[in-house]
């Protein structure tokens, strides 16, 4: 069972990002986590895995230099190998050309039964690059599963969040899977696994080691400024004893603010 | 034919849903100044094409495509990504709109694949600047408001739901109705073995208009029946947090932020919850947002509207009951 999850990092989750000069101030982020979904992604994958008995699980993460080390964050939690998509042409990608160079990268690769990324990353909300995968790479696909319950005659049976509730759907593989949140917490790496990650292989692959045409990654979506969010006015605390300020909330939800 | 603006409708049993409606205002908005007709594409299994006509067509659109098979019966990516792809490459449209909703936000990136189309996720506005569309979305979840372009059309998004107000009738236009190619649709690889459906009457929480949302403040999942009676009084759908989900305590398909649902209703009511920023980026977009917490030094209050600093087990049945005696007294 070869298992590729597509991985990017992301700011910390918990830290407020600023925005400086119409950008996102990334280079004031100290902290870059893995992004959750793929996180979860991995968490499942190494279930998986463990359940089956066997399987390898290959990192594939577009990024800068820094991004490696977000990348031995995953070999930590488990993952096998990692390839490591570095290039100027990969700065200002849009979901289409992470798509590409991705599809690219996994074609290279070769030996896939399951491809499993996020089903969005953090970071710009976009959610795209998954689904664009697997049409690039003539794959079916499967959007938000909350986990791969089965693998049996060369299918996976997965459980995905759908309109109104859960489906349990069955794709032949190889395919793609995008994750959403999983019903298990991801791993913290252990010191063994921590260790044990610095001599697992990572290989580094630029755009001409993909074969890609720097002109074709062109992004189509163009990012022209960013802004903060407006402020939201200063709330009103309502006191008193809670019969009374229960009251008074319907009263204003009533005739004030209009919603009920 | 004259320029297009399109909506990819959704609907369930031949009826078109709220997003549908939302899509079409937004659309409208733009097609003047961009100087398009407004079409919407209608897939599904047994269509009345004519009342779909009327109704559309009063609430603004111009024409309506209407794809009609068995295979479109039930939302497929494959089948409704090659439909929308030929009518795409028929018409070339100026703009796509899909709802960022289960179906849309699988079906638009397959779509934008297969046309080689740039797609902006999740947007909140939509506007014309010298002749050309220029997009809003919420970035970093929430934390930042990104504008983007796309530089070639057509233009795709997905469009927030209870971002725009619903196109409402008016008139009696009727629109065009154009019928859609379904030939040799390909096959869906994907099969639904079962189905485990939401069991409660209530709206999904991405589409109601009033969410109450209920914290690890409520101690635990006997007494989320607070939450739900709260709800149910008000037509609003339950939301939770990922610490409360993490417990076990409620299903994922509730959790509200960060990496569960972004939410925009006209109220939040948010009832023993923290605000921690992975929550809060689920729903700051909220019309209106009113926090109960005993701690009053919680972060939900800094982006509360109206805050109650009490004891929610003291708090929440009064709410109740004034909103029964509310509810009475405006029969
Ligand atoms: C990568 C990542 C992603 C995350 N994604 C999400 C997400 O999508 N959604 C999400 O919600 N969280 C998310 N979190 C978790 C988030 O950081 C918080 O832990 C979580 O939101 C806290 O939930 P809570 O407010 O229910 O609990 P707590 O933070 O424990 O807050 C409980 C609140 O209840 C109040 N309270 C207690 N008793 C009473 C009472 N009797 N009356 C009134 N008030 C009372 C307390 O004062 C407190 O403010 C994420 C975290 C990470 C790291
Ligand atoms: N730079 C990247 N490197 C590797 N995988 C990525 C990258 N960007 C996005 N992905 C994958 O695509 C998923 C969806 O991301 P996005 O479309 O950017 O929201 C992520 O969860 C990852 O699995």
């Amino acid at each position: 069972m070869n298992i590729i999850i597509p991985m990017k990092r992301v700011p910390d989750t918990a830290i407020q990002v600023n925005v400086k000069d119409g950008r996102v101030a990334l280079e004031e982020v100290e902290t870059w986590v893995i992004n959750p979904y793929d996180e979860y992604a991995i968490e499942e994958a190494l279930r998986l895995i463990e359940r089956l008995g066997e399987g390898k699980i290959t990192i594939v993460t577009i990024g800068p230099e820094a991004a490696q080390e977000t990348i031995r964050k995953a070999l930590a939690m488990g993952a096998h190998e990692a390839y490591h998509l570095l290039d100027d042409a990969f700065e200002h990608l849009d979901a289409l050309g992470r798509a590409r160079v991705l599809a690219a990268a996994i074609e290279k690769i070769g030996e896939y039964d399951l491809i499993w990324p996020g089903f969005k990353g953090v970071d710009y909300d976009e959610g795209q690059t998954g689904v664009m995968l697997a049409e690039f790479l003539g794959l079916p696909h499967v959007s938000t599963a909350i986990t791969v319950e089965e693998i049996e005659d060369g299918h996976a049976v997965a459980k995905i969040e759908a309109e109104g509730g859960y489906q349990h759907v069955r794709v032949p593989l190889p395919a793609v899977i995008t994750q959403t949140q999983g019903p298990n917490e991801p791993r913290y790496p252990t010191l063994r696994g921590i260790m044990g990650a610095k001599k697992k292989p990572l290989t580094v692959w630029n755009a001409d080691d993909l074969g890609l045409d720097p002109d074709e990654l062109e992004p189509v979506v163009e990012l022209l400024h960013v802004e903060r969010p407006p402020a939201r006015k200063a709330g009103r605390i309502l006191e008193g004893e809670p019969a009374e300020v229960a009251r008074e909330l319907v009263r204003i939800l009533h005739e004030e603010a209009k919603v009920i | 034919m004259a320029d297009l603006a399109l909506v990819v409708a959704e609907q369930q049993d031949g009826k078109l849903k709220k997003i549908t409606y939302e899509m079409l205002t937004a659309a409208r908005q733009v097609a003047d100044e961009l100087d398009t007709e407004v079409g919407v594409i209608v897939l599904g299994d047994g269509l009345d094409a004519d009342a779909l006509a009327a109704d559309l067509g009063a609430r603004g659109a111009d024409v309506v495509f209407v794809g009609d098979d068995p295979a479109l019966g039930s939302y497929a990516a494959e089948a409704y990504s090659t439909v929308i792809q030929r009518l795409v490459e028929d018409e070339e449209p100026t703009l796509v709109l899909f709802g960022m909703t289960p179906m849309g936000r699988d079906l638009a990136p397959c779509v934008a694949a297969k046309v080689n189309g740039g797609l902006a996720s999740d947007i909140t506005g939509l506007r014309v600047e010298d002749g050309e569309l220029v997009i809003t979305r919420p970035i970093f979840s929430g934390q930042a408001i990104a504008t983007v372009r796309v530089k070639r059309p057509p233009v795709l998004a997905t469009v927030r739901p209870n971002t725009w107000s619903a196109a409402q009738p008016a008139g009696d236009d009727e629109a065009d109705v154009e019928t859609l190619d379904v030939d040799d649709l390909p096959e869906n690889a994907v099969h639904v073995l079962s189905v485990e459906a939401k069991e409660s009457e209530r709206p999904e929480l991405t589409e109601a208009s009033i969410i109450v949302a209920g914290g690890r403040g409520l101690q635990g999942p006997e007494n989320f029946h607070l939450i739900e009676e709260l709800a149910d009084l008000l037509g609003a759908a339950v939301g939770t947090t990922r610490a409360v989900v993490d417990a076990g305590w409620r299903p994922y398909e509730e959790q509200v932020g960060q990496t569960g649902k972004t939410v925009s209703p006209q109220l939040y009511i948010a009832i023993g919850i923290s605000g921690a920023i992975q929550h809060v980026s689920g729903m700051r977009t909220s019309r209106y947002i009113v926090a109960i917490n005993k701690d009053p030094e919680a972060p939900i209050f800094k982006i509360a509207d109206y805050g109650i600093v009490g004891d929610l087990f003291k708090v929440v049945p009064e709410l109740i009951q004034a909103v029964k005696e509310y509810k009475a007294a405006n029969q």
